[in-house]
Parts: C-alpha cells; structure tokens; sequence
C-alpha cells in the first residue's frame, strides 16, 4: 500500500485507504439486516472494496469502463462505487424504481459493460432488457435470495466476485495500488442521470476535484466532523445522495446508515437517530402531516398541551435557535415546551440529535420550514442541482430567512444575469454531459458560467431567493408575472393537498388541477361520517371540494397582499380523479410536476377551466405497478373561487 | 420451478372416511403427496376441504382408513404431536394473538422447539436467554424471506387483512415445517395482496424446499401455482390430477366450475 497519508487526497479511492489507515477501527458504514445494525469499520471498507476491485479486474473491467448500479442503498452498493473508482472506471447509479424499459434509455446512452444488481427484481429487470443491451456482458447481484436458478454464466453473486478478487489480489499484490495511484483528481469520478424534466435524461459527469471540492466546503461550513451519523436511504442515483452518503462521508470520515428495507425508514431513523440529516421537503411535509393527523386523534389535554406550546414555539423559537435575543418569559415557556412537547415530538421523529438537517430538490413552504425550526431543529436549505454537485447555496447557522436558500458556498461564484436567471461558476461544475458536447456548450456560457434555468435574486443581504424555473415564469394576459411553482407550493402547504398544477401562461387569469392527500383527507372524512369508497369517489365529493375551496381561497387572500403576484389568484380549480404519479409520466422520478405533459394530457380539462364549464368528463389511461395499463374515468366538478379584487394593487404596481 | 425436484410420497391417505353422528364429512377419500410438490384441495362449500387438512393435522380422527405419513402408519394422534413431526398450518379465520406483537406471534411458532423449562424461562439466565437469541435469529430470518419488517414491532390487531395473513404464514414458517398446510391463504384479498401471497407460497416451496397443502378458492391462483389437484364434492373425491387434467374433467367441471342448464 502506498503512503496514502503524506499524498493528496485528491480521489475518493485514496480518501478510503486514508481513512482505513487512520480510524481503521471507526465505524464507516452501518446496515440493520434480520433486525440487527451490522457495522462495516474503514478498514473493513478498504478490504472488501479491493476484493470487489480485484474481482472485477479479474472480469475485465478496464478502465473507462463505466459500471451501473440499481438498487436500495445498501452498504455493498457503496462499495461498489469506490471500487469503481479505484480501477478508473464510472459508476453510474440508477433510479431503482423505474422499470425495465426505462433503465434501458440510460445503459444504453451510458454504454455499460457491467452492472450491479441488488437483488433478483433488478436483475430481472436487466435481463428482460438485455437484448437491446449488446454493451452489457457482466450482471453482478447482491442479495442471492431468489438467484439459485440463474444458471447464466454472465450473472455473479457479489460473494464470488470478493473471492475471486481476493485470490486475485494474492496473486497479484500491488496490482490495485498502482490502478489506484494512477487515478487523477480530474478523472470522472461519477455519472449522474438528470431526472428529465425536459427531453430525455443526461449524463452529468462529475470530477473527483468536484466532489471532493464541494464536500470539502460543505464539511467546513457546517463543522461536520467524523463523529457524525447519517441516514443514507434516498435514491443512490441523486446527486444529494451522492454528495452526503458518498463524497462528505468520505471527505470527513463519518458513518453512514442504511435502512432494513424501504419501509422502515421511519423507525430505523429513530434508533439510529442521526446528527446530520437530509431529507427533501415532500418528506418533511409528509412527517408533519402525521404528526398533525395523530394529534387530532390525541386526547384534548394533549391536544390543548400541544396547540398552547406550539403557538410559544411558533412566537420565540426559531429565534432562540438563531441566538437571538428573545424575553426571560417566553424563554421559560420555551424551555417547559421543550420537556413537554418538543423534546418527546423530537424523539418521535427521530431528531433528537440533530445538529444540521438539509432539504433542497424543491421549494419548502415557509411554514413548514418555521416549524421545524421553531421546535428546536437545525432544519436549513441549500441550492444546487446535478451540475453543481448541490452545491450553490447555503444557508448559514444563525442567518436563516424563510424564503431565500443561502448565500453562495465557499469557493462558488453566483451572478444573476438580466433576465434573472441564475449563473453560477466553481470547482463545482459539471465535466460535461456524457456524449453530448451540445448540450454542455449550451448549458456553459461564455465566460465559464453554468446556466442554471432557475430564476432568482439577490437581497439587501445577499440572501439569495428563487422564484421559479425560467422558463416556468411566465406572464398572463395583462403582462403581470406569473409563477406557477411559487402558487403550487403555497397550495401544497396544506396538508390536504398533496399535488397542485396552476396554468395561466398568456391567459388572463389563472386555474389550478389539485390532488388530494388521501391520507389526511380520507382522516378528515372520516371524522365527519362521510363515506367513500376509494380516491376518486373522495376526490368528487361535495365536501372535498368545500374543504380544497377553503384553501384556494386563502392562499388567494396571500396573493393579494404580494403586490407583483396579486394577479396569479387563482380563479376556478378541479381536483383530480387521480393521483398525479411517475409512472404515468406526469411527474418525474423525484416527483416533480411536468407541466408540459400534463397540459397536453389533459388538455381537456384545461379548456373546460377556462371555457366556464360547470364539470368535465375525462378518461385516463393509468399504468399498474406490474406494468399492465387500465383506464379510469370521472365526471369532474369544477369550481369557482373567491378572489379579491387587484385595483389597489394595480393602482399601487401603476404608483410604483 | 426449474430446479424444484419432486420427490417420493410423503403423506399417503388411504380410503378415509370422517363421520361426526349420521353426517358423512369425508367418504372413503384417498390421495397422496410427494415431497417438495404444491397440493391443491379445491371443491364447493361444505365439499370436506377444511374437514380434510384437520385430519392431516391430527385435530379430526376418521373412523375408518389409513394415513402414511413418511412411511409409517399413524395412529391416533393429536395436533401438537403433527406439529412436533414437521406439519404446520394456518387457519381459514386468522388465528393470531391480536394483542402481541408480529414478533411475538411469529416467536410462538418457536414453541415445539424450545428445550429450556418454564422456570429456567422465567429467570431468563443461561440456557433460556442463549435459546431466545437462536430462535430470535430464525424468526428475524423468517421476518426478512416474507419482507414484513416494518411491522416487526406492531400489534397483529392493527394490521390490515392481507398482512395479518402473512404473519400468519410467518408463523407457521418460524417451526421449519416439512410440510405446509394453508388454509384458503388468499380469501379475501385483493389482486395485489393475492400476487404477493403467490409469490411467497411460491418462494417458500423452492427455496425451502417445503411441501404444501392448500385449500383455495381463487380457481386461477390454483392452476397457477399447484402441481396437483385433487378435487372434493360432498366429502368425496371426483377428480385428481395435474390443473390441466383437473379443468378437462367433466364432473369435476359440473360440480364445482359450473354448467350451463
């Protein structure tokens, strides 16, 4: 083994066999398997990465090679993706839900030779498609339950590849070493699919300079040290993923968790109880809509307990957590809601330890943010997509504001260009997309920047705020702005609404699809005696539509008083027969609305909203979780909704 | 099922016949079944299905025939000695503890198994506490072959239907049964829940390697899933064969699938 200690840390490889030498006993890497936390310790780590290096050396892989990885994360996934690296290959995560086909468009476009499968489901899946597959010649499994009649002699159990890396390593010991010295910093470390919301996916590729460069700063930023403890259990194909699981985990040395299965999530989160968190804001949301849901079904001193302390939290406690001064009273009251409501409601969620939890992938409600805060946790956002390593924005202990994402990362260079779109230049940025040197030329301007496509701005304190997609913010009819994801989130704060969709690009008022949350409503009905007999009866009912009324008419009544937007109220509304899902396309794998599709989609709809129509009958083809497609059709309702007058804000825009 | 090996006959009923007073359950049935094969007893209501497994497993005693279990003739025997022997069930109606745990129920699977007495049980040291981890491992191994860990912790009562029934089968499973007596594991659920019951009836035949009697309605489950058939009407056997024999028998067709008058 080389001197890794006195070299530059400049590759992930190198990273792992420094910290194998130097806290070889420290835990890297924890799974709970048959109800147990297995732990993994650095130099374990080290070990079975270059018995999984050796092995595929043994296969073939050369470097350059690019290998794909399909599953839960699990720790040997982990591995795999150092591995990888040690042998100057590309590891390319994919989303592991998506089906067959699917996968096919991104191991094609990534040309694969080899694959890492976990389990039977996945390799069935590449199995179905492997014929369009001529690149792909090694399918490696992790879990062998359901593999003994796999008879292919291109399908290895990750268990037999180890051993054939490790015979290989005795016959030849200084094989990896040199594979691994000859490793460079601007290498591609990873290939990271884009999720699509626009045209088919692309490879970013991202350097270990970039990464490492980007952990770093973050590292930094919050103080992470090698004490801390993660939940790795988003897809491993996320840059976010990739970025806290992956690079930070290796730059600072801390531990990461995988969770038992998909499903234990929320209990594996409270035993491991993690110092350092990351979770998306649909995530968040759905823990406070639980929290909410159990609290009505509390008894009433609970419930009054509950409802009294929160209002204290709401009043002082993001201030408290900011250090900022705040009156002995309410510092009292604070400190008994902390015995009785915070510190239990902490421990429930499983964040009693937390010193810095993240969210980012889309806009989190302010309310939604100001509660996590409010009871105690370091909740903050940051901005960045897959070509900046999510790493753009940060937002400083101490200096949080609701509804700006941070300010520039150490060592990233912000600049918002006239028509307001977001730029951003740094160690950060992408390489290149796989194979398209057109798209790279079109993403990179001249001068260096990477063009983000989100609109924002900069205010009086350098807090950076985003508004939209650039080109989601469209105008209507009159010319007012009009930002159709600034308006969904505020409708997608209410816990009964789980998806909204607005429309209003050049016309003159603006309509909404919304989605129910049938887990809060469903609740909600059932408190009041209302029968229903499954989504879209629930969807249509009077009451339902009574109660989403209620809401639109609110947010309306927000609108009016944030004078360039008092325009985007929103007019008439309908609530969907259905859940808006992935698999129908209609939003991407990280459950982003795709507009475009959607539109054309239901273009119907659209024009009954805008046509004045009363109701509107829709068919839609749906796709099953086993791939089979039926139709589900409804006799939509449509809705008017109050809206207030905008001739003062006009006359106040006209003023300005 | 490639590499599933069907062996020789492990349970041979001979000629019985089941009376409880004047009514006949069962009238001089025979049929067998080999190791490692999905046996399927399907037949209208009131046919003797249900009368049939309990003779299995010991709980009825017909008055006239013979059963060969394993080669030897058995004689009277009662239900905890079927279990002792390798068979394990689960019933029509659920029938878990409602208040314990899914743990827990699945942990009382482990009770033939146990060697350690009540005392040493109660004071929990040496032999007892080394014993609770090994048959803790099994269940846990159990747990993850029918993926249900996120309801390790939870009271079976709060479960839903489908799920309940796979603890139940995860009960049955935890005493390493040679053969597998299920009744109507799939009655009542839906298409999704049905898949997965098939997938892991499936999965425990072949990677266990467990025989399994079942009774179920679901005619296309049963053509899917067994190897046999053997088909009941008034406690009496009118048809036996593999699904493709048994959906071509003409009597078995007008008893059970239906005729046109």
């Amino acid at each position: 083994m080389p001197d890794t200690a006195s070299r530059a840390l400049d590759t992930f490889p190198r990273l792992l066999f420094y910290h194998a030498q130097v806290r070889g006993e420290r835990v890297a890497m924890r799974e709970k398997d048959l109800g147990i936390w297995q732990s993994w310790t650095w130099a374990d780590v080290a070990e079975h990465v270059r018995a999984l290096a050796c092995g595929l050396a043994a296969l073939g892989f050369k470097r350059g090679d690019n290998l794909a990885i399909i599953g839960d994360n699990r720790p040997r996934l982990y591995m795999m993706m150092t591995a990888v690296q040690c042998l100057g290959g590309v590891p390319v995560p994919l989303y592991q839900d998506a089906v067959g086909a699917e996968m096919l468009f991104v191991l094609q476009d990534a040309g694969v030779r080899f694959a890492l499968a976990e389990d039977q489901e996945q390799v069935d899946k590449l199995l179905e498609i492997k014929e369009q597959l001529p690149s792909l010649e090694h399918i490696v499994y992790d879990d062998p339950r359901g593999m003994r009649h796999y008879t292919q002699p291109f399908i290895h159990d990750i268990e037999e590849l180890m051993a054939m890396g490790r015979i290989h390593h005795q016959n030849h010991p200084d094989f990896l070493d040199a594979e691994v010295e000859q490793g460079r910093t601007d290498d591609v470390s990873v290939m990271l699919y884009t999720s699509g919301t626009t045209g088919k996916p692309k490879g970013v590729c991202q350097t270990h300079h970039a990464f490492i460069s980007s952990a770093r700063g973050g590292c930094e930023f919050d103080k992470l040290s090698d004490r801390e403890d993660i939940l790795s259990y988003l897809p491993m194909a996320w840059v976010g993923d990739h970025l806290f699981s992956f690079a930070q985990a290796q730059v600072a040395g801390f531990t990461i968790n995988c969770p038992e299965s998909g499903d234990t999530v929320m209990t594996d989160l409270r035993e491991i109880g993690p110092t350092y968190y990351f979770a998306p804001p649909r995530v968040f949301e759905n823990l406070l809509t639980q929290v909410m849901i159990r609290m009505e079904d509390a008894s009433a001193i609970k419930q009054k307990l509950f409802h009294y302390f929160m209002a204290v939290a709401r009043r002082c406690g993001a201030e408290i957590l900011d250090g900022k001064s705040v009156g002995f009273g309410d510092r009292l009251a604070y400190a008994l809601g902390n015995l009785l409501v915070y510190g239990p409601l902490k421990n429930v969620l499983g964040m009693s330890r937390i010193r810095v939890a993240y969210t980012a992938g889309a806009a989190i409600g302010p309310d939604l943010f100001r509660f996590y805060r409010s009871i105690g946790i370091n909740l903050k956002q940051l901005y960045g997509q897959t070509e900046t390593c999510a790493y753009v924005c940060l937002q400083p202990d101490g200096q949080i504001k609701l509804d700006s994402v941070g300010m520039p990362a150490p060592g990233v260079e912000v600049r918002i260009a006239d028509n307001g779109e977001i730029l951003v230049k740094g160690p950060m940025l992408l390489k290149g997309y796989y194979k398209r040197p057109d798209a790279t030329a079109e993403s990179i301007n001249a001068d260096g920047y990477f063009m983000t496509g989100d609109a924002g701005f900069f205010d009086d304190e350098g807090h950076l705020k985003i508004i939209d997609r650039a080109k989601d913010v469209g105008k209507l009819a009159n010319g007012a702005m009009f930002a159709p994801n600034y308006i969904e989130n505020k409708l997608k704060f209410f816990p009964y609404i789980k998806e909204a969709v607005c429309f209003g690009h050049d016309r003159d008022q603006v309509c909404a699809f919304i989605n129910i949350d049938v887990g809060a409503v469903g609740n909600w009905a059932e408190r009041r005696g209302i029968a229903y007999s499954g989504y879209a009866d629930l969807a249509g009912k009077k009451e339902v539509y009574d109660l989403i009324q209620e809401c639109v008419e609110k947010i309306n009544t927000e609108l009016v008083q944030e004078g360039m937007l008092a325009d985007s109220q929103v007019h008439r509304f309908l609530v969907l027969h259905k859940e808006l899902d992935p698999d129908d396309d209609e939003l991407t794998r990280t459950r982003k609305v795709r507009r475009g599709f959607i539109s054309e989609k239901y273009a119907v709809l659209i024009n009954a909203l805008y046509g004045g129509k009363a109701s509107q009958y829709i068919e839609t083809e749906v796709k099953f979780e086993d791939g089979r497609r039926g139709k589900v059709a409804a006799d939509l309702q449509i809705r008017d909704a109050r809206t207030i007058p905008v001739v003062k804000a006009a006359a106040s825009r006209k003023a300005a | 099922m490639n590499g599933r090996q069907i062996g020789d006959v492990i349970l041979d009923l001979q000629n019985i016949s089941l009376r409880f007073g004047g009514v006949k359950a069962l009238t001089n049935i025979s049929f067998d079944v080999r190791e490692h094969e999905i046996r399927a007893i399907i037949g209208p209501n009131g046919a003797g299905k249900s009368s049939m497994l309990n003779v299995i497993n010991g709980v009825y005693h017909p008055q006239e025939g013979r059963i060969v279990f394993h080669g030897e003739e058995r004689r009277r025997m009662e239900p905890h000695m079927a279990a002792m022997q390798g068979i394990a069930r689960t019933f029509q109606n659920i029938a878990l503890f409602k208040g314990m745990s899914v743990l827990d129920n699945i942990m009382t699977g482990r009770i033939t198994k146990m060697k350690s007495n009540f005392i040493e049980q109660a004071i929990h040291i040496g032999r007892a506490q080394r014993e609770e981890l090994e048959h803790r491992k099994k269940v846990e191994e159990v747990i993850d072959f029918l993926e249900i860990q996120h309801i390790r912790k939870t009271p079976v009562g709060r479960l839903p239907y489908g799920l309940q029934k796979r603890v139940e089968l995860a009960r049955a499973l935890a005493a390493e049964p040679s053969m597998l007596l299920l009744d109507e594991p799939m009655a009542g659920m839906n298409v999704e829940e049905k898949q997965d019951m098939c997938r892991f009836i499936l999965d425990v035949n072949d990677q266990l390697g467990t025989t399994i009697v079942l009774i179920e309605h679901d005619m296309g489950v049963v053509m899917d899933i067994s190897d046999r058939v053997v088909v009941l009407d008034y406690g009496k056997k009118i048809g036996d064969g593999t699904p493709d024999d048994v959906r071509n028998n003409e009597e078995v067709i007008s008893a059970y699938l239906g005729v046109a008058h």
